[in-house]
């Protein structure tokens, strides 16, 4: 465990000095807390908008009685917390693409593979390492959210919808799982390219089902819930467990110092 | 310290290290001289289990490559041909960082103890990116040093300083060499090796050689004596030339210049003929051969022989 704590310690003093990650860290939870917030203060200033039937079927079911801009409100802040849902994926797929690159650009990677860690410590450490930012920055994000829109909205009922539990089971839970599984492919990815850029988008490609829900979303073709998200919690897990196996496995420090120029 | 048998390593159809044995004492500075691509980093790669062999066996102060490679990675430090540090730390953090990964006991201490010795405590909270090459090259010697390592490989420790920053380093190296550790010195530096090392060996893909610089220059080229007279003609040298234990003798201008097995012994032998004869000897010296000479000798018969 020393080991792995020096890890995350060498990480955090290196990569909270890159810009870039440092820009991601702190502009992108402002910008994702301030969008559902946003739909939460327009709602709140809106005049009824007229009746329940007037929205999608879908939405219809969830909002039950809310009047009708209760519902629009419910519907709007629903589309933007799966933002939250990205956060901790973007911010540590983020720290994580300088990870191995970053080692190996610096000519820092033959020295650390030199002393005692082993390809697990070293892959755990890093791990956590971005991990841990990217959660509690989002849930620091979310507690924010929680706390503004209380003090924005009116109708105790609506607020209730705001804070569904199924939201605290996909911040809570399947948000971190996420980032585990983006973390993994992307030190996979980051220990097989010559540039952080590189492994930074090819990682990115696992917002794009995030962004599916998102886009589904919006035109009704797919409503959130609490199953979905107990669903993809328990596939995450599978999913996580494959790719910490597979990611200590693909390591190899021959082919890593061998082969990369 | 070191033995290796057949040590192998091939990547895909090319061999880079063929069928290495050797064995470097505890102690010593054993220098691994060859040309670029002769195989000395990925024999040290090998010796430090950063990659394994292909075939053979290599055992480093008394554990297995392959099977202890914990234990050899605890007791060896490596400076790498080209030291990376981490440039947006200081160096003081960069140094606590691998003596926690080396499970050094006392941290703090080992730490403030390298960068004074290398002169680098007043510098301890810069950023390692302003630093000049030569610093970071001392960092880096620091770092390989941390845990105090039995064996330490050096990778071309010198190269691309200024001869000061050389200088320092070289006079660094033979500190190290008098508490007893084992040194693993690749260099290119032949006048280094010759200065610094016990024995070397020299190397392309294969195992040329491996001897003390004087013994690979006596097996190569002998040993040479030179006679500064202050005349010489060639009756002198014809008598010269006639003892017994004078192996070959020329006149250059009013110079001797004779090919000897014991200089030690033979020298005085010399002095009185010469002293006898009417010769003034204005003096005497050993003509040696360099390093270099004797490695692009043993390079290039490896090339004429392939």
């Amino acid at each position: 465990m020393p080991k792995i704590w020096t890890i995350v310690d060498k990480e955090w003093a290196e990569v909270f000095k890159n810009r870039l990650v440092l820009f991601t860290v702190i502009f992108m939870p402002i910008l994702f807390t301030a969008l559902p917030l946003l739909m939460v203060a327009i709602g709140g200033s809106q005049a009824d908008i007229g009746d329940v039937t007037d929205l999608p079927a879908s939405y219809q079911e969830m909002c039950g009685d809310l009047t009708g801009s209760a519902c629009f409100t419910l519907m709007m802040v629903n589309q933007f917390l799966l933002l939250f849902m990205m956060m901790p994926l973007i911010i540590p797929v983020t720290i994580a693409a300088y990870s191995i690159v970053g080692e190996k650009t610096t000519h820092c990677l033959e020295p650390l593979l030199a002393t005692p860690i082993t390809t697990a410590e070293l892959l755990i450490g890093k791990s956590l390492a971005a991990l841990i930012p990217g959660v509690l920055v989002t849930w620091l994000s979310f507690g924010v959210f929680a706390v503004i829109s209380y003090m924005l909205v009116q109708s105790p009922e609506l607020l209730r919808r705001i804070l569904d539990p199924m939201w605290i089971i996909a911040i809570g839970l399947v948000g971190p799982l996420l980032a585990l599984a983006g973390i993994n492919v992307t030190l996979m990815v980051s220990s097989r390219v010559s540039d952080p850029r590189t492994a930074e988008q090819v990682s990115m490609m696992l917002v794009l089902p995030l962004l599916g829900i998102f886009f589904a979303q919006i035109v009704g073709v797919l409503m959130v819930n609490a199953q979905i998200m107990q669903l993809a919690a328990i596939v995450l897990v599978a999913i996580d467990a494959g790719l910490v196996s597979l990611g200590v496995r693909v390591f190899q420090r021959e082919t890593i110092l061998t082969k990369w120029k | 310290m070191i033995h290796t048998e057949n040590l192998t390593k091939k990547f895909g159809d090319r061999t880079a290290v063929e069928a290495l044995t050797l064995d470097v004492r505890e102690g010593e500075v054993f220098g691994f001289l060859g040309p670029n691509g002769a195989g000395k980093t990925t024999t040290v790669r090998m010796l430090t289990t950063l990659i394994g062999p292909t075939s053979g066996t290599a055992v480093v102060n008394g554990f297995r490559v392959g099977q202890n490679d914990t234990d050899i990675r605890r007791c060896t430090g490596i400076l790498t041909e080209t030291p990376g540090m981490y440039d947006r730390l200081s160096a003081e953090k960069n140094l606590t960082i691998f003596a926690n990964l080396y499970e050094v006991a006392d941290v703090k201490g080992q730490v403030e103890k390298y960068l004074r010795l290398l002169g680098l405590w007043d510098r301890r909270a810069d950023l390692v990116g302003n630093f000049s090459k030569g610093m970071k090259q001392k960092l880096a010697i620091c770092r390989a040093l941390l845990h105090e390592p039995a064996l330490v490989f050096l990778d071309e420790p010198t190269s691309g300083l200024d001869p000061e920053a050389a200088r320092l380093v070289r006079d660094f190296i033979e500190e190290i060499k008098t508490q007893g550790r084992t040194i693993f010195l690749c260099t290119h530096n032949l006048d280094e090796a010759d200065r610094l090392c016990d024995r070397i060996g020299v190397m392309k893909q294969r195992l040329i050689t491996v001897d003390t610089p004087t013994n690979l220059r006596q097996k190569l080229y002998g040993r040479k004596v030179v006679f500064h007279l202050r005349q010489a003609d060639d009756a002198l040298l014809a008598r010269v030339r006639a003892l017994p234990f004078i192996k070959d003798a020329q006149r250059v201008d009013n110079k001797l210049v004779l090919g000897l097995d014991d200089p030690e012994t033979h020298n005085p032998v010399l002095v009185r003929l010469l002293v006898e004869a009417g010769a003034d000897i204005q003096f005497v010296g050993e003509l040696r051969h360099s390093l270099e000479d004797v490695y692009l000798s043993l390079v290039g018969s490896t090339d004429k022989a392939d």
